[in-house]
C-alpha cells in the first residue's frame, strides 16, 4: 500500500497541520499548501500564529487579523488567510461557554483571565486547535491549513486543550470556590493557611485577582472540557493531515524526530515530511576523496575549486544521514526535499515558486 | 540561529583567555554538553572542560536552572521549604504564574543573579530563549514590578533589573544568520530590549557564513591545465556548478551583513558555516578561535 503523496493531501484532505520546531518555514510551508489547494479549485484557508507577521508578508497582505481575509488571484478556488489572536479567540470561547452574560463579563474583565492568553504555556497552542476546530465547523471552506506555534514539546499542542482544563479544574480553587462543603472544610483550613504563605510571597492582590477568577468560572468547566474533547477528536480523524516540517540540520531533525515520536503515540501518523533549504548535491564523488585532491592542489585555483566541492559534497552527504532516521520513522509517509532558494518569500509569485519545489506537478 | 553553538563558543573562548565560564541552559533540553563531548545536563553544575594546562585556561562549567527548581530552592531560601513540595506538585505553581507573568522567568533570573553576586565564575553565559520569548523574558523584572507591589518577589524583581540594565555587569549578544527573516527578527529584537529592557547590547554574532576560498572564479579547465592536472569526464561542470552557488551565496549574505550594518549600528562578529553540519569538540575549537579573532578585529565596545 502506497501512502498519498503531499498533493493528494492538499486536494482531498479536510485539515492541514503543519507541525515542527521554530525556523525551519512552516509558516510559508502552510501558506504554500493553502496555495495549492486554490489553485486546485479548493476553498482553502490558512491559519498563522506568526509573531513576525511573515505569513502577511509573503501574501502581500498588511495587518493579517484574526478573521480570515481574501486573497485574489488568478486560481479557480479560493485563497483565505487569517492570524491567530490567541487572546480573542479565548473571549469568544469564554462567551459562548458562559452560563449568562454576566458571568462572561465578569470572567473577561478580570486581570488574572487577561493574564492567561499571554502568561499560561500552552494557551496559544490551544487557541490555535480552537480556531482549527471553529473553522472547520463552517461550511464555506473545504480546506483548513495551521501553521503551529514553534513547539519545543510536540505534545503542547495535542495536550493543550487538556491541559487548560486541568488547569480550569484545579482541585486547589475547586476547594476555594466550594467552601462549607461538609468533609472539604478541613481541607479548605489547610488550603487557605497554603494561600495565606503563598499571598506573603507573591502578595495578596495577585491570589484575590486568581480567586476571584476561579469562582466567576464555576460551572463553566464542562464546556470547556468537552470542547478540548472534540478538538482532540477532530486531530485524530482521518480528514486530518499532520505534516512535519524540519530542516535538514542535526538538531531540527532530532527535534522533529522526537515530534514524530510523540505523535506515533498519540496514535496521529505524520502524512508526510517536508524538509526545507537542503543544500544541493554536485556530482556524485565522495567528499573524502574530492578533499584529498583539494590538498594535493593546495594553493592552486583548481585546489580551491576542488575544496569548494568537497564541503558540499559532505553537507549534502551529512545532510542525507541526519535525515534517514526521521524519514524511517514517518514512513511511508513521504519526505519533499526543498532546497535553499535564492531569496526569501515575499510575495505570491515567490510562493508558487516555492510550491514548485514543494508540490512538483 | 545557533544560539546554543555561539554560547558554546563563547564559553570555550573566554576559557582560553583564562576565565572560568559558567553557562546556564533553561529550556531543559540542550545540545551544549555534545559540544563538548559530554552527556546531558543537571540542575548540578558540571565541568564542560577543565582549566588549567600550560597556557592558564578556565573552567568551563554548565548547568540547567528550570522555574519548578529554582522557586524550591527560593522557598527554601526564604524558610517556606514546607509549603514548596506541595506548590510544585499541585501545578499550583502554574496558577501562581497565571497570576504573576513572568514570574518564572524572575525565578530563573534570580538564580543567575545569585551566582553572579557568589561570584561563582568569572564569566556567566546564559542560554536565553529563542527570540519571540527573549523579550518577555527580560522584561519580566519590570512587568513583575507592576504587578506585585511588596514582599520578596519584588525585591527580587527589583534586584534582576538592577543587574540587566547595568552595562559593566550584564550585556546581551544576539545571533543572527545572514538572512532575510533573521535580520529582520534581530533588528526587531535589538531596538526592543534596548527602548523596553534598558539592557546593553555587545556586538551581534552572525552565525553560519560561507568562508570564501580562492580560485572560484577561475574556470575549472583552465585552472586545472594551469596546475598542470586533467579533469574528469564531466567534472568541470561539477565544479562549476558548486562554486557558482558557494559565490552566489556569499554575495547574498553579503547582501544581509549590510543591511543589518545599516539597521543597526551594532559590530558584528562573524562565525563561519560548519559543513560537518554537527559541533563537536573539534569544531568547537575553530569557532571559539574564530570568536576570539573577530573580538580582536572589532573596536573596544564597553
Amino acid at each position: 500500500m502506497t501512502a498519498p503523496d503531499l498533493r493528494t493531501l492538499v486536494e482531498e484532505r479536510r485539515i492541514i497541520v503543519c507541525c515542527g520546531s521554530g525556523g525551519v518555514g512552516k509558516t510559508t510551508t502552510a501558506a504554500v499548501l493553502a496555495l495549492e489547494a486554490a489553485r486546485a479549485g479548493r476553498r482553502a484557508v490558512v491559519v498563522t500564529i506568526d509573531p513576525a507577521k511573515r505569513l502577511a508578508d509573503a501574501l502581500g497582505l498588511e495587518g493579517l487579523t484574526d478573521t480570515p481575509s481574501r486573497i485574489d488571484g488568478d486560481w479557480p478556488g479560493e485563497l483565505w488567510a487569517l492570524m491567530l489572536d490567541t487572546k480573542s479567540t479565548f473571549d469568544e470561547l469564554v462567551v459562548q461557554n458562559a452560563t449568562t452574560p454576566e458571568q462572561g463579563e465578569r470572567i473577561l474583565a478580570n486581570r488574572f483571565y487577561r493574564n492567561i492568553s499571554g502568561a499560561l504555556s500552552g494557551t496559544q497552542e490551544y487557541m490555535a486547535m480552537e480556531k482549527l476546530y471553529e473553522l472547520n465547523q463552517r461550511t464555506e471552506f473545504d480546506l483548513v491549513v495551521v501553521d503551529t506555534p514553534p513547539t519545543r514539546n510536540a505534545l503542547d499542542f495535542i495536550d493543550a486543550p487538556r491541559r487548560l482544563t486541568r488547569f480550569l479544574d484545579h482541585r486547589l480553587f475547586r476547594m476555594i470556590t466550594s467552601p462549607g462543603r461538609g468533609v472539604l472544610r478541613a481541607v479548605n483550613v489547610a488550603t487557605t493557611t497554603f494561600l495565606r504563605t503563598v499571598a506573603k510571597v507573591v502578595g495578596a492582590e495577585v491570589i484575590e485577582d486568581a480567586v476571584a477568577f476561579f469562582q466567576a468560572f464555576e460551572g463553566m468547566e464542562q464546556g470547556f472540557r468537552d470542547r478540548a474533547e472534540a478538538v482532540l477528536h477532530l486531530l485524530s480523524d482521518d480528514d486530518t493531515a499532520f505534516v512535519l516540517v524540519a530542516s535538514p540540520r542535526r538538531d531540527t531533525i532530532d527535534e522533529a524526530t522526537f515530534f514524530a515520536e510523540k505523535l506515533a503515540e498519540a496514535d496521529i501518523p505524520v502524512r508526510a515530511l517536508i524538509v526545507n533549504r537542503m543544500h544541493p548535491r554536485f556530482g556524485d564523488g565522495l567528499a573524502e576523496a574530492t578533499r584529498a585532491r583539494a590538498e594535493s592542489l593546495a594553493g592552486t585555483a583548481i585546489g580551491g575549486l576542488y575544496r569548494n566541492l568537497a564541503d558540499f559534497q559532505l553537507v549534502a552527504s551529512r545532510e542525507e544521514e541526519h535525515l534517514s532516521g526521521l524519514a524511517a520513522a514517518v514512513a511511508p509517509a513521504p519526505v519533499v526535499r526543498v532546497p535553499f532558494l535564492k531569496t526569501d518569500v515575499h510575495d505570491l509569485d515567490g510562493l508558487r515558486d516555492l510550491a514548485r519545489h514543494v508540490l512538483p506537478s | 540561529m545557533g544560539k546554543t553553538v555561539v554560547s558554546a563558543a563563547l564559553a570555550r573562548a573566554a576559557s582560553r583567555v583564562g576565565l572560568t565560564t559558567l553557562v546556564i541552559e533553561v529550556e531543559g533540553k540542550s545540545g551544549l554538553p555534545t559540544m563538548f563531548g559530554q552527556g546531558g545536563l543537571e540542575y548540578e553544575e558540571v565541568t564542560l572542560h577543565p582549566g588549567g594546562g600550560p597556557r592558564g585556561e578556565g573552567e568551563v562549567r554548565a548547568r540547567t536552572i528550570t522555574p519548578d527548581h529554582a522557586l524550591l530552592e527560593y522557598l527554601a531560601d526564604h524558610g517556606l521549604s514546607r509549603i514548596s513540595k506541595r506548590l510544585v506538585a499541585s501545578g499550583a505553581l502554574d496558577v501562581v504564574a497565571t497570576a504573576a507573568p513572568g514570574i518564572k522567568d524572575i525565578l530563573i533570573l534570580g538564580k543567575v543573579k545569585q551566582l553572579e553576586r557568589a561570584g561563582e565564575a568569572d564569566l556567566l553565559i546564559l542560554d536565553a530563549p529563542a527570540a519571540g520569548h527573549a523579550i518577555t523574558f527580560l522584561q519580566s523584572a519590570r512587568a513583575l514590578l507592576d504587578t506585585v507591589r511588596v514582599g520578596p518577589i519584588n525585591a527580587q524583581a527589583r534586584d534582576v533589573l538592577e543587574m540587566l540594565t547595568d552595562h559593566e555587569r550584564c550585556r546581551v549578544l544576539l545571533v543572527t544568520l545572514p538572512e532575510e527573516t533573521p535580520v529582520n527578527e534581530l533588528v526587531e529584537t535589538a531596538f526592543s530590549i534596548e527602548d523596553r529592557v534598558g539592557v546593553g547590547l555587545s556586538p551581534v554574532v552572525v552565525n553560519g557564513l560561507y568562508d570564501p576560498i580562492d580560485g572560484l572564479e577561475v574556470d575549472p579547465v583552465e585552472a586545472a591545465e594551469a596546475a598542470g592536472t586533467s579533469l574528469r569526464e564531466g567534472e568541470a561542470e561539477v565544479l562549476r556548478d558548486a562554486a557558482e552557488f558557494r559565490l552566489d551565496r556569499i554575495a547574498l549574505q553579503e547582501e544581509q551583513l549590510d543591511r543589518l550594518a545599516a539597521a543597526l549600528p551594532l559590530e558584528q562578529l562573524r562565525l563561519p558555516f560548519v559543513f560537518t553540519t554537527e559541533i563537536g569538540p573539534d569544531e568547537l575549537e575553530v569557532l571559539a578561535e574564530r570568536l576570539l579573532a573577530e573580538i580582536e578585529r572589532v573596536p573596544e565596545v564597553v
